[in-house]
This record gives structure tokens, C-alpha cells and sequence, in this order.
């Protein structure tokens, strides 16, 4: 509304003698008649794109719904939750999730047995020891690390983690949790690394002078006053990287095998929620039928076990942060 | 006394001993990520190597290993990136420019805060879901390009609208009141005063999303990019494949020759990659200049 009345006024920059090209720019801030349509049109056009990303949530509940309501009316939900055998591909069919649930868990407890430890050694690493040179080189290899897309990952696996794991453990087969695991916590550190870094750095340094004034050492300015501080940022991290290791899909189907296997055992072959979504969908399988139903339904389980775990994340993150 | 002063003086070094064995350890964990990352370049590259050949980009997937490129794939990726890039693009600032510049405190813009930052936690593949249900079989674009353009769309919008936020909201204060004082109207201040010394911040970050997008596998064989494509594709409702879906398939093989491709494929998909963030880069470090 300032604007408006601003704009009824003289020129501000149109008094007294001007460089030529001001003058020029400023005769073209004032001719308005078709500015004000756009003025007036552009906020309705850029809400439309911004509208977009709740269309997105919408059709992304919509089509999970909706679909997944036609498949319990063939399986029935109880059976579907509480079921401890997957195999929709072959008689007699059953839709027991618990398989595929194990699997997920499975790689991801490895996952992150392998990232919160490196992760949060590293993050402290680089926030209280390291040199700024040091952070200088390490912070872009990290982001180079975060940026290698799944599926290079996914080769990786197979062709370097698993000689690896079978030269220790000579029983494993080709497939297996533990090395689809480590690499996708190897995918994850870099996550865990620099959340943890940004909360830690987000710690006043006056907190790091009294403790050291007190006579503390670096380790122990880092454990007792620092890493307090910086918790609840380093708790969101943690349930971020989970999040995201329940979602990575190319990694485990490729590293870990197609068998819907309830077992904790990570030597052998088993099934994620993720690589069962792949395996169907590249497959022939009908409109209609149950194992395209069957997609839906793991697709919902998957989408709202990742949706919690990223609200936990922003509650911890927002609810327990120390204000300085 | 004495006694005193050197049980404190062993504590001390004892201290002193902790924190330089667990500075060493904590150093040694920042490591393994370098290591696994070199260790990574280094297998792909005894693989690959090779396998990097012209042939590699001048012909078509085959079933025979010797004859088999991946024109295609590289195409498709092309193409793909070429549809989704001015798409992505408006709608992503688009978006920012509203919730930064136009939009209130009120609940409706917290909601769109709260809705961008939980999509960009969904997994991609619920995107290849969504993209299977909307764009192929709803909208009838069936395994198109198109499909396919459209569901990374979605996939990189918020990466997009959140580093194009950060962006805005860098530009200082002072240059939208100057603006005003001259007499602009609110869009004229946006589109010729903000926007502009944000822009190498917003091209930053979508960069950052396109090279997301060029090794996304998961949504795409949702949606049904075939896997085995000896053609280019001529319109935008044409079937397509990408780098990391021929990738896959040809990992997904059992005879070695087709996973020393993959390797090969794999180079080449990380030298495009490593091009973009180089890009990203120097856009940043002239971004960091300016202001």
C-alpha cells in the first residue's frame, strides 16, 4: 500500500541533472499502465506454483489411498500387517508384510550402526579439532560423496563391499543385508556429518571458552558442553539418515536380493519394502490385479513409516533447540 | 603437598592423553568417508575404464557386449533434463518468489512450509508412484518422456524451493526499499531488483537438482522407462531410457562384459555430474563475491 503512494509521487531520482542511462531506467520504472497488470497478476500466478507442492501431497494420499483401499478388500488388513510370509508371485499367494518390514529394519539398523558413529565422529572432528584448511578439503568431498547417485552405490556394493563380506564370512551368498547395509550407511554419513555440524557450529563459542577456561580439554569441552548443546539437532539427524535408509530403493535391489525373508540374520538374502516396489513394477503385472494392488499397500506403509520418522525429525529439531 | 601437586599434574597428562588418542580416532572417522570415496572411484574405474570407448556413446544397447552403447540412455537423459528444466525451473522460483516476498505469516504459508520440507523427506520411489498413478495412467502419457519429465519434476521441486528460499531471502533488505523508493510497485521490485542478485544462488541450487535428477533410477522404472531402447525418441510421448536405468540393466546381467558397461556407464554418468557441480561451484564462489 506504501508502494502505491509511493508511486503516485515524483520520481525520487528524477530531479536535478542525471547520468543518462539512470534517467533512462528510471522513465521505464514509471511507465506503468500494463506494470500494474502484472503487478496485480504475478502474486495470483506465483501462489498457483507454490500451490503445487500441496497438490503434490494431495495426489500423493490420493493415489496410495485409494489404490490401497482396493487391495484390502482382496487381503485383508489384519492379515496384511500382522501376515510373517510375503509371497504375492507365487500359489498359494499371501501378503504378509512382516517380511519385507524385517528387511527394511534389517538394513537399516546396519546402516546406521555404520553412519551415527562415523558421523558424529566426524561432525565433532570437524566443528572442534579440525584446522580451517582441513574442513575446506573434507566438507566438499563430503557433499561429492552425498551427491553419487544410488544406483553407483548399488555397484559398489555388489562389486566391492560383497568380495569383501563374503572373503570374511565364506557362507554368504552373493546377496546379502550386510553389505547392501554398509553401503547404504556409507551413503548416509555424509547426511549425519553435516546436520550434526550445523547444530554443533551453531553452539556460542563463548559456551567452548568457559570450559576451557575452566582448564577442560578439547574432548571434553565436545562431550560435556558442546555436544549437550547441539543435541536435539544431532537427535534430528539420526532419525533424517533413518528416514532415509528405510527409503533407498537402488542399493538394496541391487545388493540385497529379491527374498522376502524374516530373519535377522545379516548374511543372508533378503527383501526390502523399496526393492519389492521395484521388482513388481519391472515385471508385466496388470492394471487391477492383486500384486498391482499389493504395490500401493507397501507403497502407503513405506510412505507413512518415512513421513513420522521426518515429523519426529522437525519436532526434535524445533522443540528441544537451546536458544542462546 | 607435594603428593598433591603431581596426582594432579598425572591427571592432567592423563587428560591430555585421552583427548589426543580420541582426536585421533574422531580424525581417523572423518576418513572413512574419504576412503570409501576413493575406494568407490577406484573400482569403477579398474572396471570401467576399458569399457570407455567411442562405441560406448555412438551405439545402441545390444545383447551382444562388444556392439552395445548407450546413445539412448544419454539422449534420454538429455532430452529429460531439457523438459524438465524450464518446468522445474518457474515452478520452483515461482513458488519461493510467493512464499518469500508475497506470502503472509498466517497458517496457510506455515502449512506450505511445513508441506515442502516434508516432501523433500519422501522417498523417491512414492514419487514414482505417484508419477505411474498421475501421469501415465491418469493423465494417459503412458511410458513417455513426458511421464517420465513430469514426475522428476515433482521429485526436485523442493530442492529447488528451498535453496531458491535461501537465496531470497540473502538478498539484503535495503535493496528492495531502494527499489521502492524509486518508485517501483511490488512486482517491478521483485522481478528487476530481487531476483536478479539472487539468481546465481537460485541456479546454484538447481543445478544441484538436475544432477539429482540425471541419477535418479527409482521413480523412472516405476513409471516404466524401458530398459532396452535402439532408438532415439522423436516426440515428447515417446517411450525413453535413461543413463541409470541402462546402467541397471546391464548390472543386472550375469555376464561380466555387460558389468564392466555398467562400470563404463557409470563413468560417464559421474563425469557429467562432477561437470554440473563444478558449474555450481564457480556459480556459488561468484555468488559469495557479490554480496
Amino acid at each position: 500500500m506504501n508502494v502505491e503512494r509511493l508511486r503516485t509521487g515524483q520520481a525520487v531520482g528524477a530531479t536535478g541533472p542525471k547520468p543518462k542511462r539512470a534517467r533512462a531506467a528510471g522513465a521505464r520504472a514509471f511507465r506503468n499502465g500494463r506494470r500494474s497488470v502484472m503487478n496485480r497478476l504475478m502474486p495470483v500466478l506465483l501462489g498457483l506454483c507454490a500451490s503445487v507442492s500441496i497438490i503434490t501431497s494431495v495426489g500423493i494420499v490420493y493415489t496410495l489411498v485409494s489404490e490401497t483401499i482396493f487391495f484390502f478388500r482382496d487381503v485383508p488388513i489384519v492379515e496384511f500387517l500382522t501376515g510373517t510370509r510375503w509371497s504375492p508371485l507365487f500359489e498359494p499367494k499371501s501378503f504378509g508384510i512382516l517380511p519385507l518390514l524385517a528387511g527394511t529394519l534389517l538394513i537399516t539398523v546396519i546402516a546406521c550402526a555404520v553412519a551415527m558413529p562415523v558421523g558424529l565422529a566426524s561432525a565433532i572432528y570437524l566443528s572442534e579439532y579440525a584446522p580451517r584448511r582441513m574442513r575446506n578439503v573434507v566438507k566438499p568431498i563430503l557433499e561429492v560423496l552425498a551427491g553419487v547417485p544410488t544406483i553407483v552405490y548399488g555397484y559398489f556394493a555388489l562389486s566391492f563391499m560383497t568380495p569383501i563380506v563374503r572373503a570374511i564370512f565364506p557362507e554368504t551368498g552373493i546377496f546379502n543385508a550386510l553389505s547392501a547395509g554398509i553401503v547404504v550407511g556409507i551413503m548416509i554419513i555424509p547426511m549425519v556429518t553435516s546436520l550434526s555440524e550445523d547444530a554443533m557450529n551453531a553452539v556460542p563459542k563463548s559456551l567452548r571458552d568457559g570450559a576451557y577456561a575452566l582448564g577442560a580439554t578439547r574432548f571434553e569441552s565436545a562431550l560435556k558442553i558442546v555436544l549437550p548443546a547441539a543435541l536435539s539437532g544431532i537427535v534430528a539427524s539420526f532419525v533424517l539418515a533413518f528416514s532415509r535408509a528405510v527409503g533407498e530403493t537402488m542399493i538394496v535391489t541391487v545388493a540385497a536380493g529379491a527374498t522376502p525373508n524374516l530373519t535377522v540374520n545379516p548374511l543372508e538374502s533378503i527383501q526390502t519394502m523399496t526393492a519389492y516396489i521395484v521388482q513388481v513394477s519391472l515385471g508385466d503385472t496388470q492394471r487391477g490385479s492383486i500384486e498391482y494392488g499389493s504395490i500401493f499397500a507397501v507403497g502407503t506403509a513405506l510412505f507413512v513409516i518415512t513421513l513420522l520418522l521426518n515429523l519426529l525429525a522437525q519436532y526434535v529439531a524445533g522443540k528441544f533447540r537451546e536458544e542462546y | 603437598m607435594d603428593l598433591l601437586r603431581s596426582a594432579n599434574r598425572e591427571q592432567i597428562a592423563r587428560r591430555r592423553k585421552i583427548d589426543f588418542c580420541l582426536h585421533l580416532l574422531f580424525a581417523a572417522a572423518t576418513s572413512v568417508g574419504v576412503v570409501a570415496l576413493c575406494a568407490l572411484l577406484i573400482d569403477i574405474l579398474i572396471d570401467g575404464i576399458g569399457r570407455l570407448r567411442p562405441e560406448l556413446f555412438e551405439h545402441f544397447p545390444s545383447r551382444r557386449a562388444d556392439r552395445a552403447g548407450m546413445k539412448s540412455a544419454i539422449v534420454g537423459s538429455m532430452y529429460m533434463l531439457g523438459i524438465m528444466l524450464p518446468i522445474s525451473f518457474m515452478l520452483g522460483v515461482g513458488a519461493a518468489i510467493w512464499l518469500e516476498e508475497y506470502a503472509g505469516r498466517g497458517r496457510l504459508t506455515r502449512l506450505i512450509r511445513l508441506n515442502i520440507r516434508t516432501l523433500a523427506g519422501v522417498p523417491s520411489i512414492v514419487y514414482g508412484i505417484l508419477g505411474l498413478t498421475l501421469f501415465v495412467r491418469m493423465l494417459m502419457l503412458h511410458r513417455s518422456l513426458l511421464a517420465g519429465a513430469f514426475t522428476m519434476t515433482i521429485l526436485v521441486l523442493p530442492i529447488i524451493i528451498v535453496a531458491a528460499q535461501e537465496a531470497l531471502r540473502a538478498v539484503p533488505k535495503s535493496r528492495r526499499e531502494a527499489a521502492y523508493a524509486l518508485g517501483a510497485n511490488k512486482w517491478q521490485t521483485v522481478s528487476r531488483a530481487v531476483l536478479p542478485s539472487a539468481l546465481p544462488g537460485i541456479l546454484t541450487g538447481v543445478i544441484l537438482a538436475m544432477s539429482r535428477a540425471i541419477g535418479e533410477t527409482a521413480p523412472l522404472i516405476m513409471i516404466g522407462a524401458l530398459t532396452y531402447v535402439a532408438f532415439l525418441p522423436k516426440s515428447v510421448l515417446d517411450p525413453f531410457t535413461v543413463m541409470p536405468i541402462q546402467i541397471f540393466n546391464w548390472m543386472s546381467r550375469p555376464q561380466p562384459e555387460f558389468h564392466e558397461l555398467a562400470a563404463a556407464g557409470i563413468l560417464v554418468l559421474l563425469a557429467l555430474l562432477l561437470l554440473m557441480n563444478f558449474a555450481a561451484i564457480l556459480l556459488r564462489n561468484k555468488y559469495s563475491k557479490q554480496i
